[in-house]
């Protein structure tokens, strides 16, 4: 028994498949480099711009401000040779006019309740108090989970807040020190939030101490 | 050019769903959408019309994507590099255009079967209508969700925002209203024209009961 007649097609030589798709593959390639070339240098400048504002928010606005470099295990203001500045976990010393030390921009990260909130926040390692934070990047619910940037009390209450902080429902603290007011609605982001602050000064306040100890042996050697 | 309103792909055709359901939540998000799905759509149609003959039938849709997904690329380098606050706003979903089946659809229909000329034309037309369908899926949401337009308010400060329609199920909300005054609008036209009064999709109605 055999089945109906098919026409008899002509298949393509797999070589010519295999060569049509690297020529398009490597045109697609040189196509996106060019634009890469043009594009990268813009997108950089803005991102420092944002940094660059967000540090001035968090640390109120200081005289100038330098960056510390975390290189194996410890801060060092000096960038080692042949390093990318930006590839290295970075925080930020601020300055007032008198060059005495205002505080310190960390940023920090974790997954909220959408997507991953990034954040930066500014710290004063000697009273161990919190200066000010603010989102860097954030996919919270619109109108619930983004109050965490929007909600201007919920922002308030990191300007001058002893560490570690305490999330608690709004209205129901009892005055212990660090009480942080959540958000109804957005329990999850507002908890993420704090969990980053907490976790970030937990994790730099012994390398900042050792490093003010040694710039304080430095400055006394000379 | 029937892709404008007659062939429209996401009120008509219900093609690019999952970005006329995700981004629409403000006005300003749609339009980039849209804008930047227009620019694939050209940019994609043009190369796929130019480079039809040399691309063999057993690879063309892995050329189609590859090309798609190229344009993709560098719509998003250049919404970081300009509009750098609409990026972020848009996050994911800009990739995501490399799998809008609208896109691949005009090109298997279309762009690859016809000329230069043709393919733009069209990729003109179905681009454009799928601006219109976003912007106002957009404006529709930003409205009743926030109380604006293009962020200037439009219904005062007493207003209370319906955040549901800018959350995920406005946006099925918002289509299924669009959808539903689509057809209420087009049985009026229908009814009109032929004096028969008719039910969505073309079904005749009953004529109305005599009350005694």
């Amino acid at each position: 028994m055999s089945g109906p007649d098919l026409p008899v097609t002509q298949d393509t030589p797999s070589i010519r498949l295999i060569g049509t798709l690297a020529a398009a593959g490597a045109l697609a390639g040189l196509l996106i480099v060019m634009v890469h070339v043009w594009a990268q240098p813009r997108i950089q400048e803005h991102q420092a711009r944002v940094l660059r504002e967000a540090i001035q928010e968090v640390l109120a606005s200081p005289a100038h401000t330098t960056a510390l470099y975390l290189v194996d295990g410890a801060l060092t203001d000096q960038l080692p040779a042949g390093a990318d500045s930006l590839a290295l976990e970075r925080v930020f010393l601020g300055f007032d006019d008198s060059n005495r030390p205002v505080g310190v921009a960390i940023i920090g990260a974790k997954p909220g309740f959408q997507d991953v909130i990034r954040l930066i926040f500014g710290y004063d390692p000697a009273s161990g108090q919190v200066l000010g934070m603010k989102i860097l990047e954030s996919k919270e619910t619109p109108g619930l989970g983004d109050k965490i940037e929007k909600d201007s009390a919920f922002v308030a209450e990191f300007d001058g807040i002893d560490t570690p902080l305490l999330g608690v429902k709004p209205g129901a603290g009892r005055g212990r020190i660090g009480e942080v007011d959540m958000i109804t609605g957005a329990t999850i982001s507002a908890r993420t939030v704090i969990a980053i602050i907490n976790d970030r000064v937990e994790a730099m306040a012994p390398l900042l101490e050792a490093y003010a100890g040694r710039v304080a042996a430095r400055d006394r050697g000379n | 050019m029937r892709g404008i309103w007659r062939e429209n792909p996401v009120l008509i055709q219900m093609l690019g769903l999952c970005p006329a359901l995700a981004v629409t939540n403000t006005v300003a998000n749609a339009l980039a959408m849209g804008i930047a799905t227009f620019f694939v759509l050209l940019g994609s149609s043009f190369l796929v019309s130019v480079l039809k003959s040399w691309i063999p039938k057993e690879i063309r849709i892995s050329a189609y994507i590859l090309i798609i997904a190229t344009f993709v690329t560098i719509v998003d380098m250049l919404l970081a590099a300009m509009v750098p606050d609409i990026h972020k706003a848009l996050g994911a979903f800009i990739a995501l255009i490399v799998v809008n089946c609208m896109i691949l659809h005009r090109h298997e229909a279309f762009a690859s079967k016809r000329p230069v000329g043709r393919a733009l034309l069209d990729a003109v037309g179905v681009g454009a209508g799928f601006l219109i369908a976003m912007v106002m899926m957009g404006t529709f949401r930003e409205i009743l969700g926030n109380g604006s337009i293009l962020g200037v308010s439009v219904l005062g400060p007493d207003f209370e925002p319906w955040i549901i329609m800018i959350l995920p199920p406005g946006g099925f909300f918002t289509l299924g209203f669009i959808l539903l005054g689509m057809s209420w609008w087009k049985g009026r036209r229908e009814t009109s024209k032929s004096g028969v009064r008719r039910w969505p999709h073309g079904v005749a109605a009953p004529p109305p009961r005599r009350v005694a």
